[in-house]
């Protein structure tokens, strides 16, 4: 199968043709929403690091950020950079330049302050996004796709239709040749000999167990019970107890092929196949994982419904909630309905044309609200 | 509305309802090749879960043919099953005492 989209330098192939506005740190949020605001056909990445924080936190923002702007839904990068903070705008274009992608950067300090910087940031924008618009969409094979997929506000029936619906469309991607991404490691946490028996091979099921120890140590330090945290008082409500039950169901999201690797977060995959990315389970910090890995689109398969997107990432929102469905038809793109005639694998099949759709330029839900400009980066340690 | 109840694995001690079920009601299942009766309890909502099986205290509770808990009740077949009788097993940091 095939779907229309726009090539990109070396080899990429982007299913949506954006300018990235993209904060170096938390502290340019502010003119990176200005410079956004002012030129049609961009797109912001904004979050809340970049600066105070220790060495391996300042080089997993670096990682994401360059990893972003290698996006293929990306035509052209704009840094934008306070000045002082401790990661370096320099190092991260130099990054995203590797791409074969124009890349520029305003630095808010050097230029005198924002009034400038936006000004300066408008003209850059507008000559890239002048340039972008006159790239066209062509047909690709499917195999160049990346499907990232999540679950989020999620309830009983997101564990017994919504998830096991994504990974029939998941399995469909990967038995076309293309790749799927999936992560939230904290909902990995009982269902780990599940996912490690799928492992290609046993360095990458030992990988999994070891993500899996590392994020729940990071929660037993804390010293109580997650549950309220994970699951969430939302997901408790939607029936399920344990974050093991929530975990069982989460996992059927990946489908059922072999997993060829796990990533750090901000890393970007290499080759084809199902992977993990070291990520938790939270929409702000997951949605940018994936997107940093490269994902095209997004499944996004919930019970109680998650409204967001990712700025420049298409999310496809799916629930197996009729309740869910019919109350929340502004952020939900798809409904899947429970019965003896449809089968997983039959819905898989609607599912994954849906996403062809997507790919080819048919709007979400959350592209058409403008829902989803406030992701963020999963930091590990403290800020300081 | 007709009751829905999904069974994931032959090995699960609870159910899935996709209807919300009363105290009272008389569901007819076919659990592991038999067919067999079960009356509610207590009140399960939509999405929540509802005991086939006796389920001492401490026991495994098991979901898509796997551990989702333990039991903290002893949990007749028909009971309501949720977080006022089971617990995790996982990231419990409130019994490994945390980093002082």
């Amino acid at each position: 199968m095939s779907f229309l989209g726009y090539p990109r330098p070396k080899g990429l192939v982007g299913v949506r043709n954006h300018i990235g506005v993209i904060s170096t740190v938390g502290c340019a949020n502010d003119v990176t929403v200005w410079i956004t605001e002012q030129a049609k056909g961009c797109a912001s990445f904004l979050h809340g690091q970049g600066c105070t924080q220790t060495q391996p936190d300042l080089d997993q923002v670096t990682r994401t950020l360059v990893s972003l702007g290698w996006n293929p839904n990306l035509a052209g990068i704009l840094l934008v950079s306070l000045g002082c903070e401790s990661v370096s705008v320099d190092e991260i274009a130099e990054g995203i330049a590797a791409s074969g992608k124009p890349v520029d950067k305003v630095v808010i300090q050097k230029v005198g302050g924002a009034t400038a910087a936006v000004e300066q940031g408008i003209r850059i924008v507008k000559d890239m996004a002048v340039k972008a618009s006159r790239v066209k969409r062509d047909e690709f094979p499917d195999s160049e796709l990346m499907l990232g997929v999540k679950c989020g506000a999620s309830d009983t029936t997101s564990g017994l239709v919504s998830n096991p619906v994504t990974g029939a469309a998941c399995d469909l991607l990967i038995d076309s040749g293309g790749s799927c991404i999936f992560g939230e490691t904290t909902e990995f946490i009982g269902a780990e000999h599940v996912l490690a028996r799928r492992a290609a091979t046993p360095e990458v099921a030992r990988r999994i167990t070891e993500i899996v120890s590392r994020m729940e140590r990071r929660v037993t330090a804390m010293g109580v019970d997650m549950r309220g945290g994970q699951p969430t008082v939302g997901n408790i409500n939607g029936g399920l107890s344990t974050i093991e039950e929530k975990s069982l169901g989460a996992i059927a999201k990946g489908g059922t092929r072999p997993i060829q690797a796990v990533y750090e977060y901000g890393e970007r995959p290499r080759g084809k196949g199902l992977f993990i990315v070291d990520t938790p389970g939270r929409e702000p910090e997951f949605l940018t994982a994936v997107a940093a890995a490269g994902a095209q689109v997004i499944i996004f398969s919930t019970g109680l419904g998650a409204p967001q997107g990712f700025p420049f990432v298409p999310v496809i929102k799916v629930t197996g909630n009729p309740n869910t469905y019919s109350r929340l038809p502004d952020h939900l793109d798809i409904f899947i309905e429970l019965n003896n005639k449809n089968s997983i694998a039959k819905m898989g099949q609607a599912l994954y044309q849906e996403a062809l759709a997507v790919a080819s330029g048919k709007q979400t839900k959350a592209e058409i609200s403008g829902y989803g400009n406030f992701p963020n980066i999963f930091t590990i340690g403290p800020v300081i | 509305m007709k009751q829905k109840v999904v069974i994931i694995s032959d090995k699960d001690n609870v159910a899935t309802t996709l209807t919300s079920l009363k105290a009272g009601d008389s569901l007819e299942l076919e659990i592991d090749g038999h067919q067999k009766v079960i009356k509610l309890g207590a009140d399960v909502p939509f999405g929540h879960k509802l005991s086939l099986a006796r389920i001492e205290p401490n026991s495994p509770v098991i979901k898509y043919g796997e551990v989702i808990g333990i039991s903290t009740a002893p949990i007749e077949p028909g009971d309501y099953v949720h977080v006022h009788n089971i617990v995790s097993a996982r990231g419990r940091g409130d019994l490994e005492g945390g980093e002082k």
